[in-house]
């Protein structure tokens, strides 16, 4: 988590016994996070994930919910047996609302405590991490921010999770030995959705949170919905292009635009780019920009550097285009050219539009 | 008023090279900046304490050179800077962390109560955002992450209402002081420094707290021994199975090379190829 603690001091390796109180911690959960009225899809996706956690373990995946008293609090229960949960906590009362850290806080603490879960997850977003820092600074117990990677060091029965570390160059995997629950958030798109079975269904268990409205110190006065059109949306783009330090300069870029506006795609850019003030921070691909998931992703001018990598390898198929054979994006691409991407854009652009004339021409 | 800024110095990370040949990093020559989202916080107290007028005091927990990154924010103005420097909080994960800086912070309050706490939404080398809540927790002060923009501060009612940043949306929060808020990145643009205080920085002596200046009671709580995450190894990704198909072509001109890529597409992933066809109509 902390990217200093680069060298393994504390010896990470080898069996460790746990702690006798610490051996009751069974099963895997996922924070249910929503927000409007709307499942944040990164809670479908860790669903997804916490299935494969909770299989290699042979324990029970639990979804957990807090929200207001009502058939739409439990439908989300619903939906979560649907992507994979056995069982779903749920805890219902009208100052769960809208999402507020200290009764989130106080909600979630209560049932780890009560119920006592190995592994906790939640969604790398503004609300998940909020909620994550807080509870597991409550519980006194790891957390492992932005996980690109889960997965059981079965020798410990330990989550072993890994992210990018020094600036996205490397990855580490970060082990919680001797605390419980092992906290990991993950950012929306990093894992793949699962399927969802309608003919799942689970047990619902219900705590009460024990608070009242006049406990709560912050009130929210107002919520404003952003006008989705007006923000570029990368998550769930089909198609993305998009720009790195290659492309040299804020002109060149535009040349990034030209084939998006033929494919009708989004546009992404790397770290760098952002940095320059080419295109505006929404678009960033990459750990510390957005996590994206298309069926086509062009990368032109990206080197290919393991922070923009963890952002976009989920891609189904992905062309690259560099003038350095030796780049580290082709050692993952699906296709490569190895050039100038000011000649090979703009002559991409044209082979696509020739393409589709075609097509239009036989359809 | 009295707001104090957690800040971290961290290294230029847009300038970490790794070596083509050991996947090592090389850190040498790479320069130490503070960290990026703390300048958006930092500038955020420093427009309070315009407006309301009071103190900002800057504080770090890191190496004796972290003491350059607080005279930097001197020189945009804070009024005191205080680093946290003890070699038993070497190895601390964000809980050993918020643990240090928490117990340094109650020490402030103790000499000078503090009404607010800045930290960065994140810093670029962690990329964890949790030392901020972490410390919100320990200190019991109410928790406002991702703020776009504060609105109003009652200093008479002790009340202020922010603007903050949520998934599909902007939330407008009101709550009580003392409070801890993470400043969004892009909110504000960082005052240039003046002169007088460049040369008050350059003078300005950092004040160095050691664990027992900082207030730390449970040495198990800091360093390596307070953190209850180990990193078990460092690794280079690796390659997928295949390697990238590298389109060639007769002459290897852009043009022939675009055809053979895009028919290649089109033929092996036709359903792509509808998926574009579809997007594009």
């Amino acid at each position: 988590m902390n990217a200093e603690k680069i060298a393994p001091r504390k010896p990470a390796k080898g069996k460790v016994e746990l702690d006798e109180r610490l051996k009751a911690y069974k099963g895997v959960w996922v924070f249910v996070e929503h927000e409007r009225g709307e499942v944040h899809p990164v809670s479908w996706e860790l669903l997804g994930e916490g299935r494969k956690l909770a299989d290699k373990l042979g324990v029970t995946l639990s979804g957990v919910v807090l929200g207001v008293p009502g058939p739409a609090t439990r439908r989300f229960c619903e939906e979560a047996f649907r992507h994979g949960a056995d069982s779903c906590y749920l805890m219902e009362d009208p100052v769960l609302g809208n999402y507020r850290n200290q009764p989130f806080t106080k909600g979630l603490t209560d049932l780890v405590n009560t119920y006592q879960p190995e592994i906790l997850l939640l969604g790398a977003t503004t609300q998940g991490r909020d909620l994550a820092g807080s509870v597991a600074t409550t519980l006194k117990t790891g957390l492992t921010a932005d996980c690109t990677e889960l997965n059981i060091d079965m020798e410990n029965r330990t989550l072993a999770a890994s992210r990018p570390t020094f600036g996205g160059s490397l990855l580490c995997t970060i082990l919680t030995l001797n605390y419980r629950p092992q906290m990991a958030t993950v950012r929306p798109r990093v894992m793949a959705m699962p399927d969802r079975d309608m003919a799942r269904s689970g047990a619902i268990v219900e705590h009460p949170l024990g608070l009242v409205e006049t406990d709560i110190v912050t009130k929210v006065l107002q919520y404003i919905p952003d006008n989705q059109q007006d923000r570029p949306q990368l998550a769930f783009a089909d198609i993305i292009v998009a720009g790195g330090r290659g492309l040299k300069n804020t002109d060149n870029f535009q040349l990034i635009w030209d084939l998006a506006l033929v494919l009708g795609a989004e546009v992404g850019a790397s770290r760098p780019v952002i940095q320059a003030g080419w295109v505006e921070a929404d678009r960033q691909v990459g750990q510390s920009g957005k996590t994206v998931r298309p069926k086509l992703y062009i990368a032109a001018g990206i080197s290919g550097a393991v922070q923009h990598r963890v952002g976009m390898e989920g891609s189904d198929v992905i062309i690259a285009i560099n003038n350095d054979p030796n780049a580290p994006i082709f050692d993952f691409a699906t296709y490569g050219i190895v050039g100038n991407a000011m000649t090979i854009l703009p002559a991409l652009t044209r082979a696509f539009q020739q393409q589709l004339a075609v097509a239009k021409m036989a359809g | 008023m009295h707001i104090v800024v957690c800040i971290k110095q961290v290294p230029d990370s847009a300038q970490i090279r790794v070596h083509p040949v050991t996947n090592t990093i090389m850190r040498q020559g790479v320069p130490a900046i503070v960290n990026p989202y703390d300048l958006y916080s930092l500038e955020a107290a420093l427009r309070l304490k315009d407006e309301h007028g009071g103190r900002v005091t800057v504080i770090s927990m890191g190496p004796p050179q972290a003491e350059l990154a607080l005279r930097k924010c001197i020189s945009f103005g804070a009024d005191d800077a205080i680093l946290v420097t003890d070699r038993a909080f070497a190895g601390a994960d964000t809980l050993a962390t918020s643990y240090a800086l928490a117990s340094a912070i109650t020490q402030i309050d103790r000499t000078h109560a503090v009404d607010m706490v800045f930290t960065g939404k994140q810093t670029i080398d962690g990329d964890t955002a949790q030392v901020g809540p972490g410390i919100a927790k320990r200190m019991n002060l109410q928790l406002l992450t991702y703020v776009a923009k504060i609105d109003a501060l009652d200093l008479v009612k002790r009340s202020i209402q922010v603007q903050r940043r949520a998934e599909g949306g902007v939330e407008v929060l009101t709550t009580d002081l003392p409070c801890l808020i993470t400043m969004l990145e892009g909110t504000n643009d960082m005052r240039f420094a003046t002169m007088e205080n460049m040369f008050r920085a350059a003078r300005y002596q950092v004040q160095l707290w050691d664990k027992t200046a900082a207030g730390i009671e449970d040495l198990t709580k800091i360093g390596l021994k307070g953190s209850p995450t180990v990193v078990s190894k460092v690794f280079a990704p690796q390659a997928r199975t295949n390697r990238a198909e590298i389109i060639e072509a007769e002459g290897d001109e852009p043009r022939d090379l675009t055809l053979t890529l895009v028919a290649k597409l089109f033929t092996t992933h036709p359903k792509l190829g509808e998926t574009i066809v579809r997007r594009a109509a």
